[in-house]
C-alpha cells in the first residue's frame, strides 16, 4: 500500500474536521475500552495471562526459524503447500498465481492487514481476478474504494447515513425506495448481496490470527462467521500471515485466545474461532480441495535481535487503538499507511523505513496507556521514543525543533548560565502579563497559543527566591 | 496542620528537586513542597545546580543531552535521603528513566539506580513514606486530573484523594475520564497543536461535566495547558496544583489567572 504519512499533518487536520468521522471516534470509549475493562475485572488470571501471552512470543520470535519449519512439515503433512515470500511482490505474485492455476474469477476474501500491507485486491484486479470482500466492514469500504481506519473495526470512521449511501450507490439493482433506515437492514441486504459472492468465488483468501506450528493449522476469529464460509466454499484456500503470527502448540494459541477478544472487544471469545488444518480429507464434509499458506517476511525477520523485536509480538487486538488519545483525535486514515495507532507508529517506521515515516513516533503523548493495555505488554512508549532517537541521529526533525531543543540543552547543562537567562526572562514575563495572568499570543509560543493561553510565570524563579531567603540552606 | 508517624530516619534530609516549569512558572508551588515536607518533619535543602530533568531531549530522542543532564542531577542530589519533586513525570523520569540511560557496565548506572531508589512524586512522598496527617479548611468543589506519568510509572492514584480528605468543604468529583491524557504531551501540544487542542477539549468537557468549580492535579504542565485551554475557551474552570490546597496557598490567583 502507498504510504501518506508524510502528509500527517494534513491528515490529521482533515481528520479533524470530518464530522462523522469525530462522532464515531466518540463512541471509541463505550464501544471498546469499557468493555476491555470490564472484561479484564471478570478475569482474575487476566495479568498472568498477559505474562504468559507476552512470553509465548518472546519465545517465539526467539526460535522462529524452528518454528516456522515445523509448521511447514505439519501443513505438507496435511496436504498443503507453503509459500515463503521475502516481500510484498513476492507475495502478490504467489497469490496470483495460485488464482491463475485455479482458473480463478473471483476470490471472496475474509478481513486481511497482511492484504492490505501488499495491495493484493489492486493487484488482483489488474490481473482480471474481482476480489470480494466479505467482512461487513471491509464490503463497505471496498464498495467505497477505502482502506480500513482500523485494525478490528475497518469501517468504524463512517456512519450509517454513509453506509446507506454507499449501498444505494453500488446495489443499483435493488429498488431505490427500499428502506433502509435500520442498521438491520443494511447488514441484510450486505448478507444477501455476499451470499451468491460465497457460493460462487473460486478462490478463497483469508489472514490467520494464529499458524499453530505443532498442528499446521491455521486459526481465524471473526464476530460474523465470514472467515469459515471464506475458507470452507471455494476449490482453493489461501491463507496469507506474516511470519510472526506462528505459535508452538494449540495450548499456546488457546492463551493468547484468552487475551485477544477480551482486549479488543471486551468478548470472553469472538463469536468464531476457527482451526482450520489442511485440505479436505476424502472423508470431510466440506473444505478445499486446496490449502496454501502463504508466509510473508515483508521486513519482519530484519527486526528479529533489534531494538524493536517486541513490536512483532503484536496479535492485533486494537486495544492500543482503542485507548490512545491521539487515535481517538484523529482516527487511523491519518497515519497514512496501513497500520495506526500506538503500533502503527511502532511498526509502520520498521516496515517501510524512519524516513517516510518520520512523523508517526512524535504522534504520541506518552501517556502510556497503550502499554498499560497491550495484551502481550509491547512495552510502546519506550519503542516510540527509541525511534525518536533515530529520528534525531539521523537529522530527521524540523530545523525549528531542533535549533530550539539545541539552545535549551545548551542552557539546561549549564545550571548558572541557565539561571541567569530563565531569572531574567521570567521576570520580564511575569511583569508583562501580571494582570491578566496568561500571555494570549507569544511570537516564540507560537504552537501553544494558537488554541489556549499560556499562564504566565509568577515573576522571579523559585531558586532565585530561595537563594535570597536567609538560612543555612545551600 | 501536624504530622503523624513518620519512617525512619526521624527527620529525613530531602533534595528537593523543583522541576523547571515550577521553578519558572510557578514557584509557589515549590514552596507549598517546602511548606508541606517541613510541617511532615522533614528538613527541606535545595540543590542550585538543577535546571530540568531532561524530559524535553529524552522525548525529542536527544540521548547525549538526556545523558549530560542526568549525571548533572545525579551529582546534584547524592546523598540526600530522599529526592522529592512536585511533579510525576519528573520524578518518573528520574526513577523508571534514569538507570535505563546507562549501559549496565557504567559507573553511572549504579549511581542512577541509587538516585531512583530514593526519588519520589511529592503527593505519593507525603502520603507514603512520611504518613503526612494534613488537616485544613478551604470550601470547592473539585475535580481531579490523574497526570499519566504519576499515574502509570509511579502509581500515584489514591495518595493525593487520602491527602485531600483532610480538607474540610472539599468536595471531589471524579470524572469517568480522569486517567485520560490531558494532550499536553511536553513538546507533544507544540508539535501537533491541533491533535492537542481536541484532547485537552475533551478533558475540559468532562471536567465541565462533573459540575466541579475547580480542577486538581499534581503536574503543572497538564495543568497549564488545562488551565490555558479553558481560559481560551471561556470555560470557568479554576486550575490549581494540588500542593498549593494542602499547604494552604489558596489565595493565589489560580493558574493562568491575573491579580487584576
Amino acid at each position: 500500500m502507498q504510504s501518506t504519512t508524510r502528509l500527517f499533518d494534513d491528515n490529521s487536520r482533515k481528520a479533524l474536521a470530518d464530522a462523522p468521522l469525530q462522532q464515531a471516534l466518540g463512541k471509541l470509549s463505550s464501544n471498546f475500552t469499557v468493555k476491555r475493562a470490564l472484561a479484564a475485572a471478570r478475569l482474575p488470571e487476566f495479568e498472568a495471562l498477559r505474562d504468559q501471552a507476552r512470553d509465548i512470543k518472546d519465545h517465539v520470535l526467539a526460535h522462529l526459524d524452528i518454528y516456522l519449519e515445523r509448521f511447514e512439515a505439519n501443513v505438507v503433512a496435511q496436504g498443503g503447500v507453503v509459500h515463503w515470500c521475502r516481500d510484498a511482490d513476492e507475495a502478490r505474485a504467489t497469490v496470483l498465481a495460485i488464482c491463475h492455476e485455479a482458473g480463478a474469477r473471483t476470490a471472496t476474501k475474509s478481513k486481511s492487514m497482511i492484504t492490505e500491507e501488499i495491495a493484493l485486491n489492486d493487484h488482483l484486479e489488474a490481473n482480471g481476478i474481482e476480489p470480494i470482500e466479505t467482512d461487513l466492514g471491509e464490503y463497505i469500504i471496498q464498495l467505497r474504494h477505502e482502506h480500513p481506519s482500523h485494525l478490528i473495526a475497518p469501517a468504524i470512521h463512517l456512519n450509517k447515513n454513509q453506509v446507506e449511501a454507499t449501498f444505494r450507490a453500488a446495489h443499483t439493482d435493488l429498488p431505490p425506495g427500499r428502506n433502509l433506515e435500520e442498521p438491520r437492514s443494511l447488514l441484510e441486504e450486505a448478507r444477501a448481496k455476499l451470499r451468491r459472492r460465497f457460493l460462487d468465488a473460486d478462490v478463497g483468501i483469508t489472514g490467520a490470527n494464529m499458524l499453530i506450528a505443532e498442528t499446521g493449522s491455521i486459526v481465524t476469529v471473526t464476530n460474523e462467521g465470514n472467515a469459515d464460509l471464506t475458507m470452507t466454499l471455494p476449490r482453493v484456500h489461501i491463507a496469507i500471515a506474516s511470519i510472526e503470527k506462528i505459535v508452538p502448540t494449540l495450548e499456546d494459541a488457546t492463551t493468547l485466545l484468552r487475551v485477544l477478544a477480551r482486549s479488543a472487544t471486551g468478548q470472553e471469545n469472538s463469536v468464531y474461532t476457527t482451526f482450520a488444518t489442511g485440505s479436505r480429507r476424502t472423508d470431510d464434509a466440506d473444505g478445499p480441495s486446496a490449502f496454501h499458506v502463504v508466509l510473508l517476511d515483508g521486513g519482519r525477520s530484519s527486526l528479529i535481535g533489534g531494538a524493536f523485536q517486541d513490536m512483532l509480538r503484536c496479535i492485533r487486538c486494537g486495544a492500543c487503538l482503542n485507548h490512545c488519545p491521539v487515535y481517538g483525535a484523529i482516527g487511523g486514515h491519518a497515519y497514512g499507511w496501513v497500520y495506526s495507532g500506538p503500533i502503527g507508529s511502532v511498526l509502520t517506521p520498521g516496515l517501510i523505513g524512519i524516513a517516510e515515516a518520520a512523523k508517526l513516533p512524535g504522534a504520541s503523548t506518552l501517556c502510556g496507556r497503550c502499554e498499560a493495555v497491550c495484551p502481550v505488554r509491547i512495552p510502546l512508549p519506550r519503542l516510540l521514543r527509541q525511534w525518536r532517537e533515530k529520528e534525531f541521529e539521523q537529522g530527521l526533525q524540523s530545523k525549528t525543533a531542533r535549533f530550539g531543543l539545541g539552545l535549551w540543552a545548551f542552557l539546561a547543562r549549564r545550571p548558572q548560565l541557565y539561571r541567569a537567562v530563565v531569572g531574567v526572562v521570567m521576570r520580564i514575563l511575569g511583569r508583562l502579563a501580571r494582570r491578566h495572568g496568561s500571555f494570549y499570543n507569544l511570537p516564540f509560543a507560537a504552537g501553544w497559543t494558537a488554541d489556549r493561553e499560556l499562564p504566565a510565570p509568577e515573576g522571579r524563579t523559585f531558586i532565585d527566591q530561595w537563594r535570597a531567603r536567609a538560612g543555612g540552606h545551600r | 496542620m501536624n504530622t503523624s508517624s513518620l519512617q525512619p530516619p526521624a527527620s529525613p534530609r530531602i533534595g528537593l528537586f523543583v522541576t523547571c516549569l515550577v521553578d519558572v512558572v510557578r514557584p509557589s508551588i515549590g514552596f507549598a513542597a517546602v511548606r508541606l515536607l517541613e510541617a511532615a518533619g522533614a528538613r527541606v535543602e535545595v540543590p542550585l545546580a538543577q535546571t530540568c530533568c531532561g524530559q524535553p531531549a529524552y522525548n525529542s530522542g536527544d540521548r547525549e543531552d538526556t545523558c549530560a543532564i542526568a549525571r548533572q542531577v545525579i551529582e546534584a542530589f547524592a546523598g540526600f535521603d530522599y529526592v522529592v519533586a512536585p511533579s510525576g513525570s519528573c520524578a518518573g523520569m528520574l526513577r523508571r528513566h534514569y538507570p535505563e540511560l546507562f549501559e549496565t557496565a557504567d559507573p553511572w548506572r549504579a549511581r542512577a539506580e541509587d538516585l531512583a531508589g530514593r526519588t519520589w512524586e511529592l503527593l505519593s512522598f507525603l502520603a507514603d513514606v512520611m504518613q503526612a496527617d494534613i488537616v485544613g479548611d478551604w470550601p470547592a468543589r473539585a475535580t481531579y486530573h490523574d497526570a499519566c506519568s504519576g499515574l502509570r510509572e509511579l502509581g500515584v492514584k489514591t495518595q493525593p484523594r487520602s491527602l485531600l480528605a483532610g480538607i474540610a468543604g472539599l468536595e471531589l468529583i471524579e470524572a469517568p475520564t480522569a486517567e485520560t491524557c490531558c494532550g499536553f504531551g511536553g513538546t507533544f501540544c507544540v508539535k501537533y497543536p491541533d491533535i492537542s487542542t481536541k484532547i485537552v477539549d475533551a478533558k475540559l468537557d468532562d471536567a465541565a461535566a462533573t459540575g466541579a468549580g475547580l480542577l486538581l492535579g499534581g503536574d503543572l504542565g497538564c495543568l497549564m495547558n488545562i488551565a490555558g485551554r479553558a481560559k481560551r475557551r471561556g470555560v470557568p474552570l479554576e486550575v490549581r496544583h494540588t500542593a498549593e490546597v494542602l499547604a494552604g496557598m489558596t489565595d493565589l490567583p489560580a493558574i493562568g489567572s491575573g491579580r487584576g
